[in-house]
């Protein structure tokens, strides 16, 4: 060296000297799976022969990626606002000329490109605490109780970071269900809160049991502070929707063994199955009763991202807090101040699907033609889905009563189990990682998400455009039976 | 007012008085009106620093909600709930406790509240708020690049591209981009990274500010702002605990991001001192004297730099980025750049050198070990797109086995809004000579950046015209941070009311001018000198009688307290 000093020749930052907690973070549904079949996608542009042409990522719950058509209305009014030059154009009907006005009018400048307060903008919250009020047949919302996030994952992560603590048999305990949204696990990791596992009941359609939400609970405070119970409802990956005696049973546990609740409903209107109908927490909550809805705290999160929209790329999202202590508000709107503001964009979109056209407005008609067909069109790939998977001796899917998922069963030969282990590999990544390169097809293996030893599933979304969706169902088909047949 | 502003005023210098089992339920996710707070847990207030305004804000409170709902002992099933709430404030994070945000703290909150006093009707010595306290550039009335916004609409609505009111390189960005998005759609979620093309348009845009230094796109990540990116870096940076904790050496002043970011996630804040006698530039002997300090008890590996500064408005000489390369590599240190700022350079022979550039000429020796992350991001320069939080990271020579640590860590949020990605995009491959939007882009960017070097050289002159005010040169950035005199009197009243001096400064120039600034404790300073963060961005009539209100309610004050 020119000043004779010889440097260090590790690196300050190795995988030895990082954060563990981050070590320990995993992601199964843009995971190992997820990272070949963009290899593969790659090597096929590069002309790399393959038994298939295409690489069909059913995933994750991408909806536009599959092809859904995004709302008109939507998009008309984000255009304006991104260029409020285009209000004077006559091809906008009036009211995304107005509510794009509204919008602007709420903004710094009167745009867009400006923070907003860090709750959110003020007048997005009003219409979201409005419909919340319509949904759950007028118990009221206070738009102070209603913070707007970054997708419906920044306002979860942000709600656990404030409940995690402790060292120890008093760290905080997360009731989380199994099979789970992996966005759960990974952020109990970082934050090394401790993960407690309830697991639905496949036999009953993935519902949940008191008596195992009693189990898991009782074990779990022999070595931690369990303070807190996740629920996804309609549910990740499991597809149900739970009954409202059920969402009451919760309640009155959360409430008996002083539970902090968070509800994550981002799959509101995807409710498919007949006889199922969603019902919020907050509404079954304040049924119950001011003995409870004056008690319980309960988080609830909802996103642009599902739903009939599919707007996941705009990272819209909200949630509303319900009981919590105002001291900690209070530290909760600060800790969100720190980033800003969740992305203007998003806001603006969670506002249109809080507040889409009404009757009489000139895009309603339009408007409700896209939203029934998209919902409709799901419900079909639902019901699809689980008739086709359920003709394949060896694999048992439940009904999708709602969200966009499906999560059967599968059994897997000893032979094979025994070569994945040998590997290294759960048996059902296994599984799913010879799919991928043998048909192209890309799935998550239910190990990702977490389930009942000794069984095996995957999770594959309803997404793809009909058509594709039977190749590939034919196909999952196909290579089951080959599967089975190798290594049987 | 809502009873949720009052407590985020109740600052943490509040005395808690805590009475188990007389819990009172307010129905409805009510809020505790302030004058309803008789019973249960409580906050009372000792002098602190917001007391002043907090019985004033009470006494305009008037009347809030009352409680509705009815407080029951027992339940239909015989059982009784616990009659405290599973999160409290002693129950909660301690950590998320320990955060502070100035930008966003009291000032701005109370700022807002008489805001919508003002709408209310209140009377006040002045007409309309005005917020110098962040570097909001649309919201003082900047405008947005024309080119950016119409590639925003034409990828929001693409049936656009059939419109003719669009130049043909805006569609033909707008074509690229929306290509590059799953299903063509601006709502299909991206690579958790960013959007390829995206990234690589980053990368040869970083080829061209340095000078032809390479960049591979494989070392960009997009993020959610570059606060999003400065989070995720220290996030997988801090371990440890006791002696072994993680310490990251932050400038004094600092970005207040830096050290909420910090106490989150629990690591050792080691402060190094800014030079204010020499425009703010960072001293070797000083960034000695403070790692030499903090290896007693914790373990400093990492070195954040803001330049141009944040909020101290200087920007780095190449000779002390020199120095800086060189104490990192010496002392093993991790770099973060934070060059948000990096088209905001406005004094006369200052010019912006990024990290990386200097890196690489002190050659390989340098170049192949220095672990440096760098951050940039749309809100800032001449386009101000803070709303769409884009931004993205560039990390060198990081561990190949960490940045798969990364790439996993940045999926599991899915990917940073792509709006934001789509107008990172345009802002590091914008129009070029030739292409139709080029002579209007030009001239926007242009009109904007000479402005902004106007604002910079009056507020500085202004202000160095005020006796008890010291202004150093706005070199760069978008605020300045003036020294301010304040009268032992002064200093004293605020002290006895537990309140930091500039604190009580700024919140009485709020308070009778409406000039909302940021104190500089909460950006940090040397011990007993005093200062305020004020961004250049009003537009320029505005902020002639801003700092002429400035000047007056210094005079004042310094006479008031004398």
């Amino acid at each position: 060296m020119t000043e004779n000093a010889v440097f260090s020749q590790n690196k300050v930052l190795t995988i030895d000297t990082m954060n563990p907690k981050v070590k320990n973070v995993e992601y199964a549904v843009r995971g190992p799976i997820v990272q070949r079949a963009v290899q593969i996608e790659k090597e096929l542009r590069e002309g790399v022969k393959k038994p298939f042409t295409e690489v069909i990522k059913a995933n994750i719950g991408d909806a536009h990626a599959m092809g859904q058509q995004p709302i008109t209305f939507f998009r008309q009014v984000l255009a304006l606002c991104s260029y409020p030059e285009l209000l004077k154009d006559n091809m906008f009907p009036e009211d995304a000329k107005s509510r794009a006005r509204r919008i602007l009018q709420a903004c710094g400048g009167s745009s867009l490109g400006a923070y907003s307060a860090s709750q959110g903008i003020d007048c997005v919250r009003q219409d979201v605490a409005r419909y919340i009020e319509r949904r759950d047949g007028g118990v009221p919302c206070d738009p102070d109780n209603v913070y707007l996030t970054t997708g419906a994952s920044d306002g979860i992560v942000t709600m656990l970071k404030l409940l995690v603590c402790g060292e120890g048999a008093s760290k905080t305990g997360v009731m989380i269900s199994i099979p789970q949204y992996p966005l759960y696990s990974a952020a109990l990791a970082e934050l090394g809160a401790v993960q407690v596992n309830y697991y639905l009941n496949e036999e009953k359609c993935w519902s949940m049991d008191l008596s195992e939400l009693e189990r898991s609970l009782a074990e779990a405070r022999k070595h931690c502070n369990p303070k807190v119970l996740c629920i996804i409802n309609p549910g990740n990956p499991t597809g149900q929707v739970q009954s409202r005696q059920c969402i009451e049973d919760v309640i009155r546990f959360a409430a008996k063994e002083h539970l902090f609740l968070m509800a994550d409903e981002v799959y509101q209107d995807n409710v498919y199955a007949e006889g199922c109908q969603f019902h919020s927490f907050k509404k079954v909550l304040f049924e119950l009763g001011p003995q409870y809805s004056n008690t319980v705290e309960l988080a609830s999160f909802h996103s642009t991202s599902k739903c009939y929209m599919g707007e996941c790329g705009f990272r819209g999202g909200y949630m509303e807090v319900i009981n919590m202590d105002p001291e900690v508000k209070d530290q909760l709107t600060k800790l969100v101040s720190v980033r800003l503001c969740p992305p203007v964009p998003g806001q603006a979109l969670m506002d249109l699907v809080v507040n889409s056209p009404q009757p009489g407005e000139p895009s309603y008609t339009t408007f409700m033609k896209e939203r029934t067909a998209t919902l409709r069109l799901l419900a079909e790939k639902a019901k699809l889905t689980e008739e086709i998977l359920n003709t394949v001796p060896g694999i048992t899917c439940n009904p999708v009563q709602g969200a966009m998922y499906s999560f059967p069963n599968i059994s897997l030969p000893q032979k094979a189990i025994k070569e994945a282990k040998a590997l290294g590999q759960a048996p059902d990544m296994f599984y799913c990682m010879k799919m991928l390169e043998e048909t192209g097809i890309c799935l998550v293996p239910g190990s990702g998400f977490g389930q009942k030893d000794g069984t095996y599933h995957f999770r594959m979304t309803i997404l793809p455009p009909t058509d594709k969706l039977k190749i590939l169902l034919a196909k999952v088909k196909e290579f089951h039976q080959k599967f089975t047949q190798q290594y049987s």
